[in-house]
């Protein structure tokens, strides 16, 4: 009888409590299948073109998907760009028109990026904390001033710019390509420092200030390690658009200043050119991006949410 | 004396405007110091100007100075704003240090766009064709005219709207995804790396990845796909309207994660003693949802979406590298039409015109959606 009742539950799920069970597995199993549907549509053209520029012509046409199992990696499509393991010593053209393009767009990305953190930071301070007056623009009409060049589309700047460069001697060059691409992303910048700025308060200048040291003094002193994190996501996004820009660099670069966007649509324009070798070149353009969104993807979104919520 | 008077000035803007971070120095800025900051102003202006006008002498063909380009022009140009920028700290000290925080930027800006703007006014009404030998020769009204009758530029335009229509789904699926990474979910680093990949992709890459291999009717593995499901021929880039929506789809899959990041923070800073109460008070999860969350949501998502719009309405790079408008133009986009009409005839003034009809068009119904976001944000009362 006392085994009875130690068997026994004494606390019983009543049938409403087991019903919210079932619809808690159903929502589970609902969220789970969304987050792991669109993760399958994120990655899968990332792994597809990985492994392509491992097959060879069969295993393209047959539509093998995995390694070692269905098709054999060969490094055809590398070795096309002279970066295969074997190729990698002796001396490439592709190769060397690859590094060429590869550094272009490093140097113009990270210049106009740094160019666009520096100019955008200072005004978006400015603007947080000093009243100006230009003519008859107050300080709302110069934020606006600045954050309307967002709307300006590349197309309406590119054909004047394009006049302008061949008479300045700036087309085909990296000086021209950087300053639209800092004129591009400055926007942006100025959007999320000011931001950032306004969430830091005056109080630590006024006593940065009451210590002896100018407003200049106080700003790189004291304000910019303060603000550094906003100032990264700021970079980071900012290299990330400069990065992949097509637009402007199609139109007013041809031979010593094309970026690597440009290379990679020249060579898809070619019906000739085989896919394995193409999907090694949209690999190795894309995979910088891959490391930066994968190591840096806190500040990526910290610099996207920061005009969200105010 | 002069800080007595600043400390005026000071006071005053304390009353209305203000400073936010209120300054007091004691500024003696000596007559010399003055005149010299006048003098390098105006000095450095002066030089422009006859920089710039012996090389428009040169141009017009009134004498020769053996100037190569209008380079010595940007430099002087150059020049002269960086010498404004140091007059300002000379002539007005204080004060001046702060407008060098905006000053900088605002020239940056102010040549870079208003320059080109007012110049490609000019190219707007003229023929010029960059590869024939004749240069710029105005003509008129006759791109206007030309514009009006381009049936091609018409179907761009009216493509623009049925893209910017597709933000609104793209907003449906950011917002669940949202909703489901805001869940309480394990792995949700991982979920968040791969869903924000999308968008850190080269467009241009993207376009070969998905639109050129995994798109290709023969063995591209979404045409398996679409063959296994009973699509006899999956063609994504054959008839017009399945050409635009898988434009639409691959713009989608690079931009949805920015949208998603922008609502999913907006998510995030909803305090969770609203769902509590709306719990309490009897709400289950879709009534929760649409008079809880999505009313707390909507500033964010107007943000989003505006911003949205704004990157939409620049789209052109996946059209330029997959379709180059085709079939028959069905996927133009204003910019890819205006880029090919470059390419083929490399003719700047109609192009130019084409753009600046698109900028006007542009800031008038972004002003006006603006003004609509404005009301329906505002809280009623």
């Amino acid at each position: 009888m006392k085994t009875q009742n130690i068997s026994a539950q004494i606390f019983h799920d009543s049938p409403s409590d087991l019903g919210h069970r079932a619809k808690w597995w159903t929502g589970r199993i609902a969220v789970y299948g969304v987050l792991l549907i669109w993760a399958l549509v994120c990655l899968f053209p990332i792994y597809w073109t990985l492994t392509t520029s491992f097959k060879m012509a069969p295993d393209v046409m047959k539509g093998h998907m995995i390694p070692w199992v269905d098709f054999t990696p060969k490094w055809l499509g590398w070795k096309s760009l002279g970066l295969s393991p074997d190729t990698l010593g002796d001396d490439n053209t592709v190769r060397a028109e690859f590094v060429k393009r590869f550094t272009n767009s490093a140097i113009v990305s990270v210049v106009s990026s740094i160019l666009a953190v520096i100019l955008g930071s200072l005004a978006a301070y400015g603007l947080s904390r000093f009243s100006y007056k230009f003519a008859w623009m107050r300080n709302g009409d110069i934020s606006f001033f600045f954050l309307s060049q967002l709307i300006l589309p590349p197309v309406v700047l590119a054909l004047p710019m394009l006049v302008l460069y061949k008479e300045l001697a700036l087309l085909d060059t990296r000086i021209g390509l950087i300053l639209l691409y800092t004129l591009s992303v400055l926007p942006i910048v100025i959007w999320i420092m000011r931001d950032q700025f306004s969430s830091i308060p005056t109080e630590v200048e006024e006593a940065a200030l009451v210590d002896g040291l100018s407003i200049w003094g106080a700003f790189i002193t004291i304000i910019v390690p303060i603000a550094l994190p906003g100032m990264v996501a700021a970079f980071i996004l900012s290299l990330v658009l400069t990065w992949n820009e097509y637009f402007f660099a199609a139109l007013l670069t041809s031979t010593h200043a094309n970026t690597l966007p440009v290379m990679v649509a020249s060579q898809t324009g070619s019906q000739g050119i085989s896919w394995w070798s193409m999907a090694a070149l949209a690999w190795a353009a894309i995979v910088p991006l891959i490391i930066i969104g994968v190591v840096l993807e806190r500040y990526i979104i910290k610099g996207m949410a920061a005009g969200a919520v105010k | 004396m002069r800080a007595a008077s600043l400390v005026g000035k000071a006071g005053l803007r304390l009353s209305n405007s203000g400073d936010l971070l209120h300054v007091v120095t004691n500024d003696n800025i000596s007559s010399g110091r003055q005149g010299f900051g006048r003098a390098i102003i105006w000095g450095s202006a002066l030089l422009m100007l006859s920089v710039g006008l012996s090389q428009l002498v040169q141009v017009i063909g009134w004498g020769a100075f053996g100037f190569q380009n209008w380079r010595p022009t940007l430099y002087a140009y150059v020049l002269w704003a960086v010498c404004l920028c140091w007059g300002q700290v000379l002539l007005h000290g204080e004060h001046g240090k702060r407008t060098l925080f905006v000053l900088p930027a605002a020239l940056f800006v102010i040549s870079l766009t208003v320059f080109p703007l007012l110049f490609g006014l000019v190219i707007a009404f003229s023929d010029w064709n960059l590869s024939s030998p004749t240069g710029r020769q105005f003509n008129g009204l006759n791109n206007v005219r030309q514009m009006w009758a381009d049936p091609f530029f018409w179907n761009a335009m009216g493509n623009m709207v049925w893209y910017v229509l597709a933000i609104i789904v793209e907003y449906a699926v950011a917002f669940g995804l949202a909703l489901a990474l805001n869940a309480d979910i394990r792995a949700r680093k991982f979920f968040r790396v791969a869903f924000l990949l999308p968008l850190m992709l080269s467009p241009v890459a993207v376009s070969w990845m998905i639109g050129k291999s995994m798109l290709e009717a023969r063995f591209g593995p979404l045409a398996r796909l679409g063959r296994a499901l009973g699509w006899d021929d999956p063609s994504f880039f054959g008839s017009p309207w399945i050409a635009k929506a898988t434009i639409m789809l691959m713009d989608a899959w690079t931009f949805i994660p920015f949208m998603m990041i922008m609502i999913l923070a907006g998510l995030q800073a909803i305090p969770k003693e609203l769902h509590e109460a709306a719990k309490v008070d009897g709400a289950n999860g879709w009534r929760a949802f649409w008079e809880v969350t999505f009313p707390m949501m909507l500033p964010v998502s107007i943000t989003a979406i505006l911003i949205r719009i704004i990157f939409k309405l620049k789209l052109a790079d996946i059209v330029i590298a997959v379709t180059s408008g085709g079939p028959g133009g069905a996927t133009d986009t204003v910019t890819s039409f205006i880029f090919r009409e470059y390419r083929d005839r490399s003719n700047v003034g109609y192009g130019t015109l084409l753009a600046m009809v698109y900028l006007v068009v542009i800031v008038i119904a972004m002003t006006l959606l603006m003004k609509l976001a404005d009301r329906m944000t505002r809280p009623r009362t």
